[in-house]
């Protein structure tokens, strides 16, 4: 620091210490950490019909061939206007969770009104093996690994095949050719080692690295020896578009026996998709 | 906590971090072919995923890494574990507690944890010699003071708790180092024997720091053969690549 006469001292701060440890905290501090992580918890709740039919299974799980977890409003947006707005789909559970993000200052329980950040996942009563999860809110850091563990509790390891679908800006992208010339929105992939068959896009290279709940399923799924696939797409625009939701198409084609595809949606159901960003451009419209 | 621990061969735990922001893992990324044996999996690390940066041919290259991984290799008695990711910080205690009833289930006779601090936080002294510190727990101080002592290594020193008033009082002050002052401080009174070998670095490109901190320990360990040209010892991984973003626009031009 410098004084008024300029010559420098040294100053040290004792407000602050880098890396200080919480070993320190009294019975208040304590209490308060614990109710804070108790509103930070996930919760996963389930239709009765669901519910039901897990207490009647032996291992009280839900039966599932395909996961399909979609991160990000371009991802969730595929699945709503290509498969979930096709067939009779049906909301049979939610993901609830609170935190410095989350609008309410309380959780908030059940499907969220439409629009809303959530994560709700549906499935086809005829088709009951395919469930859909679509995750367009914020999981904070600490709670991705309760996430994931909670709602693969909930699933049938067994004959389980994982496919999630995430979105990811191409800033983040790193090539050692110019990001100008990167053609985006373009997939990247990365596999479990327990998938199979061939990935329909160039692996991820290295440096780049997945984080957030893709790499926490992901994560969960190598551990647990669990078939998974990832699919990011890498997208230019700020807000959700139709172009990138487009390019996530492919993917499903593994599914294409369950799952039917939606090869050309209804312009008003992608209008109503991108709806939210309009609103906010108002500076010329 | 899922590593395979029977093939870990039970001597050396390798506990490998290289701490904080731009400082980033460089150290550990330093490899001797070492086939991996496990995963850390916890609650208390940022889930990541990517690509095998340590692929040697075309079939590794797809296998996918993750937050903490376990490597070993059987002939020279060592397990490393490499941590990729920040801790959550509500929890870097129970992460520790981990760590320590992982190294005593294991069997491990000494552990070494590889770390660093702020360059900017030294003192005078500290600017004057060389960047690389050690600290031992009492029970490493019996297995591996002398040889220490013999390679003339510098032990990290404690400062002034309130400096420029008093000197009585010291304290030892890791800044940037992340968990390893409170694993050095739990290894101290659970008997386990530990090492912390660290360096001071600055933010930004620490390649050069990494390159020096292992070819330290190899001096203590003689994992690779000392008199090796330096350029052929180690082998950097592909994710070092790229340290400073993407290629530029050839229209910048």
């Amino acid at each position: 620091m410098a004084t008024f006469f300029g010559e420098v001292l040294s100053v040290y701060s004792r407000a602050v210490e880098e890396d200080e440890d919480l070993e320190d905290e009294n019975e208040e501090d304590q209490q308060i950490r614990k109710e804070m992580q108790q509103k930070r918890e996930v919760h996963v709740e389930w239709c009765s019909e669901v519910t039901q039919s897990m207490e009647n299974s032996t291992d009280k799980k839900l039966q599932c061939s395909d996961f399909v977890i979609a991160v990000g409003p371009n991802a969730a947006g595929f699945l709503s206007a290509y498969v979930l707005n096709s067939g009779n789909w049906a909301a049979v559970g939610s993901v609830s969770l609170w935190n410095e993000r989350t609008r309410s200052s309380r959780p908030q329980f059940g499907v969220p009104p439409e629009g809303e950040p959530s994560c709700v996942i549906y499935r086809q009563s005829d088709c009951p093996s395919v469930l859909i999860c679509q995750c367009t809110c914020y999981v904070a850091e600490d709670q991705l690994f309760q996430w994931t563990e909670k709602v693969f509790a909930c699933i049938q390891q067994r004959g389980l095949n994982v496919l999630v679908l995430s979105d990811c800006s191409v800033a983040e992208y790193k090539t050692p050719d110019s990001l100008f010339n990167s053609g985006a929105p373009f997939l990247r992939a990365l596999k479990s080692s327990r998938y199979g068959s061939q990935p329909l896009c160039p692996l991820l290279e290295q440096p780049n690295i997945v984080t957030g709940l893709a790499a926490a399923v992901l994560s969960h799924c190598q551990i647990l020896r669990i078939p998974a696939i990832l699919y990011q797409c890498y997208s230019d625009m700020v807000s959700p578009d139709s172009v990138t939701m487009e390019m996530y198409k492919p993917a499903l084609t593994c599914l294409s026996k369950l799952v039917k595809l939606d090869s050309c949606p209804s312009t008003e159901i992608l209008r109503k998709l991108v709806r939210v960003n309009e609103a906010q451009s108002n500076l010329y419209t | 906590m899922r590593a395979r621990k029977e093939r870990i061969y039970p001597n050396h735990a390798c506990c490998v971090r290289w701490e904080r922001g731009a400082t980033r893992d460089r150290s550990d990324h330093f490899y001797l072919n070492m086939p991996r044996v496990g995963y850390l999996h916890t609650d208390c690390l940022i889930p990541m995923v990517g690509s095998n940066p340590y692929a040697t041919s075309t079939d590794n290259s797809t296998e996918l890494c993750t937050a903490a991984e376990v490597y070993s290799l059987p002939d020279l008695k060592l397990a490393v574990l490499q941590i990729r990711t920040p801790i959550i910080q509500t929890k870097q205690k129970q992460f520790r507690k981990l760590i320590i009833s992982w190294i005593k289930s294991s069997g491990f006779t000494r552990s070494i944890l590889l770390s660093s601090s702020h360059a900017y936080q030294r003192d005078d002294q500290q600017i004057h010699s060389s960047p690389l510190r050690y600290l031992l727990t009492p029970a490493m101080q019996r297995i591996a003071c002398d040889v220490l002592k013999e390679l003339e290594w510098k032990e990290m020193e404690r400062v002034s708790m309130f400096p420029g008033i008093s000197d009585t009082e010291q304290r030892l002050y890791i800044p940037g180092g992340g968990i390893t002052k409170g694993l050095y401080t739990d290894c101290c009174h659970e008997d386990v024997p530990l090492a912390v070998v660290l360096t001071f670095c600055s933010e930004g490109d620490n390649i050069p720091d990494a390159f020096a901190l292992i070819n330290h320990l190899n001096d203590w360990l003689h994992l690779v053969a000392s008199d090796k040209n330096e350029s052929t010892k180690w082998r950097a991984p592909c994710s070092w690549r790229l340290l400073f973003g993407s290629g530029i626009p050839p229209a910048l031009f």
